[in-house]
């Protein structure tokens, strides 16, 4: 029986939209919590953080009712991306917020005495000093996103050719005693997370040194 | 030309003490040292310039620049108050090569004029054949250098720098004080710089304030404080005094005498003006301005007769302790004329007693 490897490109695809949006806004909330002193700061984290310990039908219970059982938005994709989300997202902030904090604070003293604004200082001396555990923790949550199985099957369903990323074709496959299929993704996904995870590997812990 | 008034109280929690910060002083073009131990305050006082720290009340002008002004509310941003801050441990940018650290700093100005001053800078400071390395493959010379020619690039209005020999070995010490005497000569604005090492005080500062628990104790030229400390307290941050406990025995402002009574001893002084007869003294001589000789008799005026304890050497000479708590800085020459001496006095010069 020919494979389809439609899920894999599928979840490829969601992992990668994911983790780009993981990025951004990590980056952004990672920066508020690492920078500004607010009321219900650490609340943030902690509810940033909740989807990882969460069980993933409390989480597709949340988003079918925040999304709506019956709207067209869970027929989508799109509606994977916002699954893969719910763990990309707090891996990126957790990791940037850790990274952000740990650059010393003399860096960002010295470049406000040169003249550089919050958005210059951040881009060209926070940032790059921070980068690389940064960029480690978007790996890790790529490789995190191609895998979810628990809250895109509540969220996005199994629709084969539209919403049926690898994680639910391989339980597709196994169930329907489809065993060759079965082997094949899942010799290639793990394969591919096991590039990522090096790659993550790699640049943790060269933090640039004086 | 720095003008500051500053007014900064933490108060005290559960795992410090409070600390308040309450002084005012003026800088001038030239390096004015803030000495005093840690905890003083000093750097406290740099980071209220740079705008780190918004203090209490106050108010700090540079120049006509008004950069904080506690009744009106004024508080420029660190950027925009053109400071050069010299950090401890230099915070160079790790990810740029000292040439990129230099031209961060001059980013707002044309390519061209830029281009100009990074050159220039590199040229001045050394830095040219090592300016595409970055800070951690190159020397800790260079690293120095580096940090204060980024922090003079821009042409700030003060310079300010935060220990900047603290951990340095002799070589790099003198390298930086080098460097910044070469600065001094050609940067025709103040320079406040914050140490806790008295040598540098002399090698450095041409004005030196005395802090001590956020206040300032004193202020003058090096040689001045040393040799004349305002109180008690000074002389104990200062080191290297003799203080001894005394009583005012005679004044006589007429022939510019006095006579003094140190425990059972009297020793001829100069007039002490602002004291009286029978006032309790302090007497504070520096231990490098006490000579000592072997004992002959009958000790002679101003001699108090003692046994030595023991005698240390020093990066400048010999110290000697004696049994009543006496030091005295020698020469190894004067040491060595001295040594075999079973009984020693010590020698008070008369003209340079000072009493607090």
């Amino acid at each position: 029986m020919p494979i389809d490897w439609f899920p894999l490109w599928l979840s490829l695809r969601v992992a990668f939209v994911s983790t780009a949006i993981a990025l951004a806004a990590g980056l952004w909330l990672a920066y508020l919590l690492a920078n500004r002193t607010f009321r219900g700061k650490e609340v943030v984290d902690a509810g940033v953080t909740l989807p990882l310990v969460l069980p993933p039908t409390v989480l597709g219970y949340y988003l079918l009712v925040l999304i709506g059982r019956a709207s067209p938005f869970g027929k989508l994709w799109k509606a994977a991306v916002v699954a893969a989300l719910l763990h990309s997202l707090p891996l990126t902030v957790k990791s940037a917020r850790a990274a952000l904090e740990s650059v010393d604070r003399s860096y960002e003293r010295a470049a406000r005495t040169l003249g550089a604004s919050e958005w210059r200082l951040f881009w060209r001396v926070t940032f790059p000093i921070a980068r690389r555990p940064i960029y480690a923790a978007a790996a890790l949550a790529f490789a995190r996103s191609l895998g979810d199985f628990g809250v895109t099957l509540m969220v996005a369903g199994n629709i084969p050719g539209r919403t049926q990323t690898v994680a639910v074709a391989i339980y597709d496959a196994v169930e329907s005693g489809n065993n060759s299929v079965a082997l094949t993704l899942v010799i290639v996904v793990s394969a591919v997370a096991l590039v990522i995870l090096t790659i993550a590997n790699r640049l943790e812990p060269a933090v640039v040194r004086r | 030309m720095i003008q500051a008034r500053l007014r900064k109280t933490f108060p005290a929690r559960e795992d410090s003490s409070g600390f308040s910060l309450d002084l005012e002083f003026t800088a001038a073009a030239g390096v004015t040292v803030l000495f005093g131990p840690s905890g003083s305050g000093k750097t406290l006082v740099l980071d209220s310039i740079a705008g780190f720290v918004r203090p209490d009340e106050g108010r700090i002008l540079v120049d006509d620049d008004l950069l904080f002004d506690g009744a009106t509310g004024v508080h420029l941003p660190p950027q925009t108050r053109h400071c050069g801050y010299v950090f401890q441990k230099y915070a160079l940018f790790p990810h740029m090569t000292l040439r990129e650290n230099l031209a961060f700093a001059v980013e707002h100005l044309p390519r061209l004029e830029r281009h100009r001053r990074v050159n220039e800078s590199l040229e001045k400071f050394r830095l040219t054949d090592s300016a595409g390395l970055r800070p951690h493959e190159v020397s800790g010379g260079q690293r120095q250098r580096c940090s204060i020619a980024r922090a003079l690039i821009g042409s700030p209005k003060v310079l300010l720098l935060d220990e900047p020999s603290q951990g340095l070995d002799a070589p790099l010490r003198n390298e930086l004080y080098d460097v910044l005497r070469q600065v001094r000569a050609d940067f025709k604005t103040p320079i406040l710089l914050v140490t806790h090492d008295l040598d540098e005080c002399f090698e450095l500062g041409e004005e030196m304030l005395v802090l001590h628990e956020g206040r300032l104790v004193q202020s003058g030229p090096p040689r001045k404080v040393l040799d004349q400390p305002a109180t008690l307290e000074v002389a104990r941050l200062l080191g290297a005094y003799n203080l001894l406990p005394g009583e005012i025995r005679a004044l006589d402002p007429g022939r510019n005498t006095s006579k003094l009574r140190v425990g059972e001893f009297e020793l001829d002084g100069p007039y002490f003006p602002g004291k009286l007869l029978g006032d309790r003294v302090t007497l504070c001589v520096r231990t490098e301005q006490l000579a000592t000789a072997a004992r002959n008799g009958r000790p002679g005026p101003n001699q108090i007769p003692a046994a030595l304890k023991r005698a240390v050497e020093t990066p400048h000479g010999i110290r000697l302790e004696f049994d009543n708590g006496i030091l005295v800085d020698l020469t190894r020459g004067e040491y060595e004329r001295l040594r075999d001496a079973k009984e020693w006095v010590i020698q008070f010069p008369s003209t340079s007693l000072r009493v607090l």
